[in-house]
């Protein structure tokens, strides 16, 4: 358990590759003054910056954060917003709470499955689109929904996600 | 900051208003729909007509039928439009004078919006959630005055626990109880968390809330800290809600410059900072002991309670946790006065609900009730019944929740009665299924969520909602025979009974609603030439088998 937020000071260690990214990232824990307790923020700024989480950045982190490498992975990997893997150039969020189920959510995966052969967290062999699921966007009222690249869509049919799909996924696979 | 200088901006907000308004809903239902383009619309359709200081148009927050947008409404004339395209914004500024509208014109007195009310609700639709401006218009900012410049903190408990105001973030614990708990428990520092993290599937009052007043909510907040001797509040908003947490932050930053919030609120040596932090994605994080976990930066799992977080919160401190719409009702309880609240609702709970009414329902949207209101009221009144065909069952609570039957529709909706029949009132998610739901594949969607969501740390919780699932699954594929069903029921009560935290303790009530009411949903699907007899769990206190409640 995190104890009182100790006053850590600035230990610049910069990153050996010399991406700029991670100096981005070094900025943004220097706003919590490398404090270990907004780890949370740090990694979703971290994700942001290079999309998801691949280990040597979340030792990098660790190590800024003066935390023990364990600590970081096991957040990381506790909650469903990291990506410990890189997704597909375009992404397809496909709402799977109660409103969405009842208004037929599984008709949208099973049309991804036809028109993509992905199922959720999968990605398309060509990188071009992974499939992912979420407990409720909060766009229950405009049920079913999907995000695609980010942009929410309501009242999703089946058949109009599949049109959709039709530039993201070139040809299908059947 | 004086009394006078906000009466002076609410007067200046005021005079600069231009005799119409047109308000276009920009928040996230009505923004996946195109709602920003329409406001861009509605703003050049405006200008290129010349009505500039004639008729303004203004991005605010929810119009509360979701199903229909992006919705438009004319102020002062309450005219309502709905599915509005782009193309058709032009047509609404011409409608002013008179022209044909090509959208959608719904009645503001038809039975959606005339039977619903108006407390937590008040601002959303009407002020502008960007603007602190707007908010002050509309009195907000002055029950922070009255508490913190003509009430002692103690005073403003005293008036939280007459109003009656329980928790809406599900237990439904009185508020006020809690504030002076906070208030009493010794601590250098003591926090204020507002619970934003809002994870039950198909519910979204409190985004709505977020989006359309976050003021309101900051407001709370900082009456909050005042109350209960607190410098610093957190909201903890899910990620999900990207919009929520922009028009927060935005808030945040011009109530501090207003020196609103801050240092010296009011010019009093009372000081309140808010931050936000960003949720991850996991559901069981918005179970109090599991979100400060997460706030202080850690994997979200609860830890046993005692110690409440009122009394060992964050870092070890008092902590005072509530969630959204809880916050959102206090200004309007120190501003008109406790009585003036505990006036709305039933003798035992007290004030407004906000409910996300979903599902198969006319319909779909935000709705705010007076606690009592009957369920059918709501579901066949406000939501106009069922499409098409006939309602079957209400789910509320979500995944600790139940499904209420249709022939229990006249149940009033109150933490008590809600109790009795097996569900919860639970954030306020509503959802209305009809005939082609099947109740089992419901129970087993929900066992689905709470196996994905536990966080694994007890066992119970941990392995019991794997084999729950299981069994649903096979009864769902007509693999299962009766001895299924009996070991269903036991482990049912056993997860029930030994998990650590309310996630697992709440995740077999879908199932044990729907064993309650739907059972023969559930035998229909037996298989009957398998017998095979297990022993079955039976709880005991002391050696005598435990009262057990149903
Ligand atoms: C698994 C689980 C999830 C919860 N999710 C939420 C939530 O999303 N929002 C919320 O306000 N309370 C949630 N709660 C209840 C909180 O633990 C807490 O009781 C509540 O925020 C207290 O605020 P109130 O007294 O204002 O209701 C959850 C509880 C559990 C056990
Ligand atoms: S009941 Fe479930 S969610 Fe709660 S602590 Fe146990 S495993 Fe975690
Ligand atoms: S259930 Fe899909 S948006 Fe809420």
């Amino acid at each position: 358990m995190p104890t009182a937020p100790p006053a850590a000071e600035a230990r610049p260690v910069p990153h050996p590759s010399g991406d700029k990214r991670f100096k981005l990232l070094e900025v943004a824990m220097k706003k919590h003054q490398f404090r270990p307790d907004a780890l949370i923020e740090v990694l979703h700024a971290a994700q942001q910056l290079f999309g998801y989480l691949e280990l040597d950045l979340l030792l990098f982190v660790a190590r800024h954060l003066k935390l023990p490498p364990s600590r970081v992975y096991g957040v990381a990997t506790f909650y469903h917003f990291f990506a410990l893997k890189p997704r597909g150039r375009h992404t397809c969020v496909v709402c799977t709470g109660t409103a969405c189920y009842v208004k037929g959510a599984d008709g949208l995966l099973a049309a991804l499955r036809r028109e993509a052969g992905v199922g959720p967290g999968e990605t398309t062999p060509d990188d071009n689109l992974s499939v992912l699921t979420a407990r409720c966007i909060g766009a229950c009222g405009i049920a079913p929904a999907v995000v695609l690249d980010g942009t929410v869509k309501g009242h999703v049919t089946a058949d109009a996600l599949a049109a959709e799909m039709k530039g993201w996924v070139p040809g299908g696979t059947g | 900051m004086e009394l006078a200088d906000l009466a002076a901006i609410a007067e200046k907000e005021r005079a600069a208003r231009p005799p119409v308004e047109v308000r276009c809903c920009t928040a996230a239902g009505c923004a996946s729909a195109q709602a920003d383009k329409v406001l861009d619309g509605l703003k050049k359709a405006a200008a290129d007509a010349g009505l500039d200081g004639k008729v303004r148009a203004v991005s605010v927050g929810c119009l509360r039928l979701c199903s229909r947008g992006p919705l438009v409404q004319v102020d002062p004339d309450g005219t309502l439009y709905a599915n509005v395209t782009p193309e058709a914004a032009p047509s609404v500024i011409a409608g002013l004078a008179g022209g044909p509208v090509a959208a959608e014109r719904l009645d503001p007195a038809g039975p959606f919006f005339a039977g619903q009310a108006s407390v937590v609700l008040e601002n959303s639709g009407r002020v502008e959630p960007e603007r602190v401006e707007s908010y002050i218009a509309a009195d907000g900012y002055k029950a922070l005055y009255k508490a913190v410049r003509e009430m002692t903190p103690a005073e403003v408990v005293e008036a939280v626990t007459r109003s009656g105001l329980r928790g809406r973030g599900g237990a439904g614990y009185p508020t006020g109880v809690k504030w002076a708990t906070v208030a009493k428990n010794p601590g250098d520092r003591k926090y204020v968390v507002c619970n934003a993290d809002e994870g039950d599937p198909g519910a979204f009052m409190n985004r709505s809330v977020l989006e359309s007043d976050p003021h309101k909510v900051l407001e709370g907040m900082a009456i909050a800290g005042y109350a209960v001797g607190a410098n610093q509040g957190y909201v903890y908003v899910r990620g999900e809600y990207p919009l929520a947490i922009d028009r927060l932050t935005t808030a945040i930053k011009q109530a501090g410059k207003l020196g609103l919030l801050g240092t010296h609120v009011f010019g009093t040596p009372f000081d309140f900072r808010v931050d936000i932090r960003i949720g991850a994605g996991a559901f069981v994080c918005g179970e109090e002991t599991a979100l400060m976990a997460s706030i202080m930066g850690g994997r979200g799992t609860p830890t046993p309670r005692p110690p409440y977080p009122a009394e060992k919160g964050l870092w070890g401190m008092p902590t005072l946790l509530n969630n959204v719409e809880t916050f959102a009702n206090v200004p309007r309880i120190i501003r008109d006065g406790p009585e003036w609240f505990a006036g709305i609702g039933t003798e035992k709970s007290k004030g407004t609900k906000v409910f996300c009414l979903t599902g198969k329902v006319a319909n779909t949207g935000l709705v705010e009730v007076p606690l009592g209101t009957p369920l059918r009221t709501i579901v066949e009144g406000i939501g106009g019944g069922a499409q098409g065909g006939a309602i079957k069952a209400v789910q509320t609570g979500g995944p600790s929740g139940g499904c209420i039957p249709a022939e229990l529709l006249d149940t009033p909706v109150d933490y008590e009665s809600l109790g009795k029949i097996g569900s919860i009132m639970g954030s306020g998610g509503m959802i209305v299924m009809d005939g082609a739901s099947d109740m089992v594949d419901v129970a087993r969607y929900f066992m689905e969520f709470c196996m994905d969501e536990s966080c694994g740390k007890c066992v119970p919780c941990r392995a019991g909602t794997v084999q729950l699932h299981r069994l649903l699954t096979r009864i769902v594929d007509g693999a299962a025979g009766p001895d299924d069903m009996a070991r269903l029921e036991s482990l049912c009560h056993m997860v029930k009974d030994t998990s650590l935290c309310g996630l697992g303790q709440t995740a077999p009530n879908p199932t044990l609603s729907t064993l309650r009411y739907f059972r023969k949903e559930y035998e229909a699907k037996l298989r009957t030439d398998r017998r095979v007899h297990l022993p079955v769990y039976t709880p005991t206190v002391n050696g005598t088998p435990a009262r057990r409640t149903p």
